[in-house]
């Protein structure tokens, strides 16, 4: 017991240390490196207003993080309302497999960033290509893991659907489904990590608001500490996001409550 | 017990293709008979085609020649009047007990209303002694409990025929006794047609009417047909030195290690 709180406390406190050390070495090798307490500081400064609004590209670390969000959220929803339904008809029928999988296959190894430019051209929004970026990153691992799922669906159970003659919408809320979810929102909190990786690639793009245009600016601006703090909030609001996504997706498994 | 043939399996083969032009004849001619109300049992070699047989009676396997018949009506799909036992459960798991029995009660007697499901269901859940058990999920049940589950589910939807497949082969032999006795004394009340799969001889001689022994594959048929005449209800335990119960295993052995021994190969 002791052992453990002092594994718990102790070795991320150790290990907070050396990073401490190294980072002031750091800082005072490169000229304008921002040591450890001067991001302390300004990190207190950015959160102690994180909503002022001085209008377009002047704004508040919470804004510009909420409006990351908001991007990341619409183009996510836009994949799950596509990625579902394909992934269910990809794993139900082999012929709907068969005309998908190439090009599934092919596009799915293309960095949502090559997307960019072109939806740029077409939609001639920035807030419309960075949904689209998002959605673009987001549908392949839903397709992909909703037709797994719906292919793991064991053969005793559709065999059951098959003697209680369940209709096709039948089989698919009470025996498809169930079993499919848990690996439906697997490949959601997969999706939901990739776009949060990928938002901050396009806004530095795009520009105008976002965490990653603000990071963009504040180099712009030769603010390194704001790039740090960007860094560090990236990082707490993504672990954020996962742990939410892992919550979710554990209260819909049935095989987490206890039920094998 | 009426005469007529209730479950008519007339002249039916069973051909798998195997590509290439290739193809596996797993059943021959198979022919049967089966009354109303009658218990019967498949036993044979594993890979004669006893599950194949079973399944082409549910629907769930199609019939290369020959045709089976129920109530003189074709079989070409599944349906509920043929309520299907199967050797692993198959419980849905992240149903409950009740839940797994309702659902189907729900589907196939959509004229019941609310309380009328639940009192059908509850009936079932009673009729193989599980109210206990009727809120917990098939993982914090032990495997007799869950067959007996399957079994309840199955009669829930009051099937024509009750076809098992093996359905105690996975138990340990106190449970599977247990539950032996639970299907005879479930089967004198409900009445219904049963068809069971089963390896075990002295399973085979306690539950039917009748033992249908098959021939060892390709080309498998029935070779044998062995009518169990002992009175019902049957106890276990007076059997042991009933000279029709030694007399029926005998020949069920006789057929099976003698007739068509099936050598390892
Ligand atoms: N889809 C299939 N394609 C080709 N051959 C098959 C197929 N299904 C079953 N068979 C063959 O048909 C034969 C009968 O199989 P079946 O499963 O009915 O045997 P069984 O009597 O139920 O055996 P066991 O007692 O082991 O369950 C076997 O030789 C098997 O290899
Ligand atoms: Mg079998």
């Amino acid at each position: 017991m002791l052992l453990r709180t002092i594994n718990i406390v102790a070795l991320p406190t150790l290990l907070f240390g050396v990073l401490i050390a190294v980072w002031s070495t750091v800082a005072n090798q490169i000229q304008g490196f921002p040591p450890p307490m001067e991001v302390w500081n300004e990190l207190l400064v950015v959160l102690s207003d994180p909503m002022y609004d001085n209008g377009a590209g002047d704004q508040g670390i919470a804004l510009q993080l909420l409006s990351s969000l908001k991007r990341v959220f619409g183009g996510f929803a836009l994949a799950i309302a596509v990625g579902i339904p394909v992934g269910l008809l990809i794993g139900m029928s082999k012929m709907a497999q068969t005309a998908f999988n190439p090009y599934i296959q092919i596009l799915k190894p293309v960095s949502p960033l090559a997307w960019l430019p072109l939806a740029l051209f077409v939609f001639k929004d920035v807030d419309m290509t960075a949904i689209f970026v998002i959605f673009i990153t987001s549908i392949w691992p839903i397709i992909i893991n909703t037709a797994l799922g719906v292919r793991s669906v064991s053969e005793d159970y559709l065999n059951v659907a098959k003697v209680l003659q369940l209709t096709a919408f039948e089989k698919v809320f009470q025996i498809i489904l169930p079993v499919a979810v848990p690996f439906i929102f697997t490949g959601m909190r997969l999706s939901l990590g990739i776009a949060w990786l990928v938002i901050v690639a396009a806004e530095m793009l795009t520009g105008g608001l976002g965490i990653g245009f603000w990071i963009w600016d504040e180099y712009n601006n030769l603010n390194y500490s704001h790039i740090i703090i960007g860094i560090i909030l990236i990082g707490v609001v993504g672990y954020i996001l996962d742990t939410i996504m892992g919550f979710i997706a554990d209260h819909f498994d049935y095989r987490k409550r206890g039920r094998v | 017990m009426s005469t007529k043939p209730f479950l008519n399996i007339d002249h039916v083969n069973k051909i798998f293709p195997l590509g290439k032009g290739k193809e596996y004849v797993a059943l021959r001619d198979v022919k049967l008979e089966i009354r109303e109300n009658e218990i019967v049992s498949i036993i044979g070699h594993s890979g004669c085609g006893k599950s194949t047989l079973l399944n082409m009676i549910a629907g769930l396997d199609t019939i290369s020649e020959g045709v089976i018949l129920l109530e003189d009506r074709e079989i070409n799909a599944p349906g509920p009047e043929r309520a299907v036992v199967f050797q692993n459960h198959s419980l849905l798991p992240w149903l409950t007990v009740y839940q797994n029995i309702e659902m189907a009660v729900k589907k196939v007697r959509d004229d019941l209303n609310p309380k009328e499901v639940k009192e059908h269901v509850m009936k079932y859940i009673d009729l193989v002694n599980l109210d206990h058990a009727k809120d917990k999920y098939p993982g914090e049940i032990s495997g007799g409990m869950k067959q007996r589950v399957g079994i309840a589910r199955a009669l829930s939807i009051e099937p024509k025929v009750l076809l098992m497949d093996e359905p105690f082969g996975a138990l340990d032999s106190l449970t599977r006794a247990n539950l032996q006795d639970h299907l005879m004394r479930i089967q004198m009340q409900t009445g219904n047609t049963v068809v069971i799969i089963t390896h075990d001889v002295d399973e085979a001689v306690l539950l039917s009417d009748r033992v249908i022994m098959m021939t060892n594959g390709p080309e498998a048929t029935i070779g044998e047909i062995l009518e169990v005449n002992l009175p019902r209800p049957r106890e276990r335990l007076t059997l042991q030195h009933n000279e029709e119960y030694l007399r029926c295993r005998g020949a069920i052995v006789e057929f099976l290690y003698s007739k068509f021994a099936k050598h390892d190969d």
